[in-house]
């Protein structure tokens, strides 16, 4: 077989592992969390036979080993089973829930990348003028103000005070249809769909939750381009290269930032990882549907279903991302290719 | 800017504005007579369900049963003092039923149907009406039991005699069967429809209702995005009741009150639903803004105490409580001033108004008399249990109540439970010793309240209580007519039992806000969820 992909084939096998463990861990996790799901979902005035009713129709009546069964079971035939507080499937959940976080994430990982790489490599080249403090500026702000202040704030300003800002009433306004189902998101399904007044509306909701989101995460993106491009500018290759009189263009460019972006490349991931999990306050000040506060909703109430289908797409998720980081690596780090055919 | 104008014109016109051409969701739903409109309703929670009956169907999704679906019968309207607009318990109007009677012995109920059509265009028959009787009665869990509530227990009960003529046979004459029929639970479904829909593991087709309403209301659904949006559309061939103005309703879920507030202020809704106390009270001078407060009925938020832990079995001790509790702070701080003060009446009045003010006012000195009298004159310590998911109110009552016990002696530490253990530990284990409870009946009587909250086992008896002659006086009171000369001197006595003994200590009444700009004819309902057929454009 051919090494590199043998390679991929063996990095593929080793996560298999890593799901069976998350699929234990997500069941046992969510029959720790307190609470009686059954007597919560029966109902107002509820009695004990109906709360009875309702464990015996969730198969919460049932052993554990027993539940575990039926779980991996429904799970083979690829039934994540249904979320009790919102009463559809967990598949059709996370289907609608997840391109909506994805397409959020995103857009606010390239306008950060856009606006932190450039700071970064700008202060680093540049350290101690007003750029460089610019970056520290931005940095402190985006680390220090939690998100949802950050989005009310925005709300405020550009939606309140100034009307610029189109209503905060989630990924489009109520005249509009959502773009027929193809990726799930409207950005692209409004493209192929050739609807240009549906994309440009989807565009006017998304730009304040991404640059809320953006600001969050330009902070960690921005200090790792400052500081490994001043690693980078300082490094003997880079010395080398303008003692024999390259431009410094082509010093900054091409001999540092090459180098410069590997642990960029990481924290993206690791940024990326965490955004799409954790920006639920985001999600709950901009009214948007995405997958953090569907988790968070269904952990309040011990909605068992949807809690280990949400650990084990985001688990799933982590798996493809890492496979797809390492993949990117072995593009731009010419060492991980001489390793790969060595 | 453009969108914004475009999207005024298009709830003053009712998608008759020149600007409504471009915008494809009206381009598909051709708008009709100028006098139709849409409105805007934002709210903080989720719809996760269309069938009311269906298992695991949360408070917001009632909506739909009454929106979308018709009762035999419903209330009529009153004229608060505020001059709101608010549901009268006392008059029974008909709604699908036309006429109805009861048998001299009070034993049979006879209803005749008017003549209504189903969304599909079919009629509305007396089988349709028994089927969805036996499926609420039969469906288990909360249907079922608000049903029994009525006495309504058994699908043999119910008898569709003709085309239009409907039947049920009581067990007992009972004066909470006729408004136990105007609750959201007893919906009439297109029989044929779900039964259609109907398979051997889900005869009464759940799975079906759950996303596909089947009914003859004045509304039905247009598109129903789980988490997002619910769009109502008018139904223009009901029946039962006044056509509504609004032709069609678009209700987004917006989970932050700041955000809500924004959109309400800025008129990009026309309706925030069931809005904080603090937001109401500060919009009150809001520009454009109208906040309707109504006091829920048959509603107390209460301070529970345990009787099965052992300084609240002394009653000095819940009497020194009830002295020591700093009734006006509170409903200032948790509730802004909205709702009805239930604190500082009369001891012994003539009232058999539910809910009434204890006669306890905040007296430290009769409070400190109390507990020395008790035989914990030296304090003791006590956890007190608040939910976390409603810790809007529950929070700043809980944080001035321990400082006022803290100056008794009484140690209190504040324990926040999270949402699906709240239940569990506050109603049905019962083992929170002091903590705080707000059941509110939807049959507007005394005795109803008294037979959740008093009676011993009853679900909202988080107290444990337990007395004799509250046992009996509310099994005779339940069903008996409240015209009956013996129905206010029992009353009386239960509600003087209940401040004397304090398993509950009550606060305040709540108020349901509701804010309004661009809408008016909002009517506030026992169910506090939002019925949308009175609504008009303003």
């Amino acid at each position: 077989m051919n090494p590199t992909l043998a390679r991929v084939a063996g990095r593929v096998g080793s996560t298999l592992p890593v799901v069976a463990g998350v699929v234990v861990i997500s069941f046992l996790l969510s029959r720790a969390l307190p609470g009686d799901p059954a007597s919560y979902f029966a109902g107002q005035l509820a009695d004990a036979e109906s709360i009875a009713q309702v464990r015996a129709s969730m198969g919460l009546d049932k052993s554990l080993p027993a539940q575990f069964v039926d779980y991996v079971g429904a799970l083979l035939r690829g039934d994540l089973g249904r979320s009790m507080s919102t009463g559809q499937t967990v598949a059709t959940d996370l289907a609608r829930r997840l391109p909506a976080s994805l397409e959020l994430t995103l857009a606010a990982l390239v306008l950060s990348c856009a606006v932190a790489v450039p700071l970064g490599v700008l202060a680093a080249t540049r350290p101690g003028s007003w750029v460089d403090h610019l970056c520290r500026v931005l940095v402190t702000a985006g680390v220090s103000l939690p998100t949802f202040f950050t989005g009310i704030l925005l709300i405020y300003v550009f939606y309140y005070l100034l009307g610029w800002a189109p209503s905060p009433l989630g990924r489009l306004d109520f005249v509009y249809l959502e773009p027929a189902h193809v990726t799930g998101f409207y950005l692209i399904d409004a493209l192929i769909a050739r609807d240009a007044e549906t994309f440009f509306a989807a565009v006017r909701q998304l730009v304040l939750p991404a640059v809320t989101l953006a600001l969050f995460t330009l902070a960690p993106l921005a200090r790792m381009t400052r500081a490994s491009m001043l690693a980078a500018l300082g490094s003997a290759h880079v010395r080398t290269a303008r003692a024999v009189g390259a431009t410094r263009r082509s010093v900054v460019l091409g001999h540092a930032l090459g180098n410069a972006l590997l642990p960029v490349v990481t924290t993206l991931g690791m940024v990326f990882s965490f955004t799409l999990g954790a920006n639920v306050l985001v999600e709950k000040v901009f009214a948007w549907p995405g997958i953090g506060s569907y988790a968070v909703d269904a952990l309040v109430v011990s909605d068992y279903a949807a809690v280990q289908g949400f650990v084990l797409t985001m688990a799933l998720l982590f798996v493809a991302l890492n496979l797809l980081i390492d993949v990117v690596y072995t593009v731009i780090d010419p060492r991980m290719r001489r390793g790969a055919t060595r | 800017m453009s969108l914004r104008t475009s999207r005024r014109d298009i709830l003053k016109l009712g998608g008759t504005g020149l600007a409504a051409s471009a915008l494809p969701f009206l381009k598909i739903l051709p708008a009709s007579a100028a006098t139709d409109a849409t409105l805007v309703v934002v709210s903080g929670e989720t719809i996760n369900s269309l069938d009311l009956h269906r298992t695991g169907t949360n408070r917001p999704s009632y909506q739909v049963a009454i929106n979308c679906y018709d009762r035999l019968l419903t209330f009529g309207t009153r004229t608060t003092e505020d001059g709101e607009l608010a549901y009268d318990s006392t008059a029974l109007e008909p709604e699908l039923a036309e006429t109805w009677e009861t048998s001299e012995d009070g034993l049979t109920l006879t209803f005749t149907l008017r003549e209504a059509t189903f969304w599909d265009g079919t009629p509305v028959t007396a089988q349709d009406v028994k089927w969805s009787f036996d499926r609420a009665v039969s469906i288990g869990g909360f249907p079922t039991v608000q049903m029994k509530a009525g006495g309504l227990e058994r699908p043999e009960q119910f008898e569709a005699v003709d085309e239009r003529t409907f039947r049920i046979a009581l067990d007992r004459p009972s004066k909470l069967t006729l408004p136990d029929l105007a609750v959201p639970i007893p919906f009439v479904i297109n029989s044929a429809v779900a039964k259609a829909n109907a398979t051997e593991d889900d005869p009464w087709a759940a799975e079906y209702l759950h996303t596909t309403p089947a009914g003859s209301g004045a509304y039905r659904v247009l598109r129903w995005q789980p988490g997002e949006q619910l769009v109502y559309e008018r139904f223009d061939d009901w029946a039962c009741g006044p056509l509504p103005e609004v032709r069609r309703v678009v209700l987004r879920e917006v989970p932050n009150a700041s955000t809500r507030r924004a959109l309400i202020e800025r008129g990009d809704a026309n309706l925030s639903f069931n809005i904080p106390n603090k937001d109401a009270s500060e919009l009150v001078d809001a520009a454009g803004v109208r906040v309707v407060s109504t006091p829920v009925d048959n509603c107390i938020h209460v301070l529970a105490l345990n009787t099965n832990f052992e300084p609240f079995q002394d009653p000095d001790v819940r009497k020194a409580i009830a002295y020591a509790v700093p009734y006006e702070e509170i409903f200032q701080r948790a509730a802004y001033g909205r709702g009805a003060r239930m604190w500082g009446g009369q001891a012994g009045g003539d009232s058999i108004a539910w809910p009434q003010p204890s006669p306890y006012t905040n007296d430290m000195d009769l409070a400190r008399e109390h507990l020395e009298k008790s035989a914990f004159a030296k304090g003791f310590e006590v956890p007190f249990s608040i939910a976390l998911s409603l810790s809007d109110w529950m929070e700043p009552a809980a944080l001035l109540m321990q400082e006022s016990l803290g100056k008794l002696g009484i140690t209190t530490t504040i324990d926040r439970i999270p949402g699906a253990s709240w239940r569990t530990a506050a109603l049905v284990d019962k083992r929170l010793p002091m903590h705080l409870e707000n059941f509110g009946g939807w049959l507007n009587y005394p005795c109803y309240y008294f037979f959740w909250a008093y009676q011993e086992g009853h679900l909202f008896n988080s107290s444990n209580y337990r007395n004799e002659e509250v046992e009996t006086l509310v099994d005779e009171t339940l069903f008996m007519s409240v015209d009956d000369p013996e129905y206010a001197p029992k009353i009386r006595r239960l509600i003087e039992i209940a401040f004397e003994d304090l398993p509950r200590i009550p606060l305040y009444q709540p108020a349901l806000n509701v804010a309004l700009n661009g809408a008016d004819g909002y009517e506030s309902w026992f169910h506090r969820q939002l019925d949308i057929r009175s609504l008009v454009p303003a």
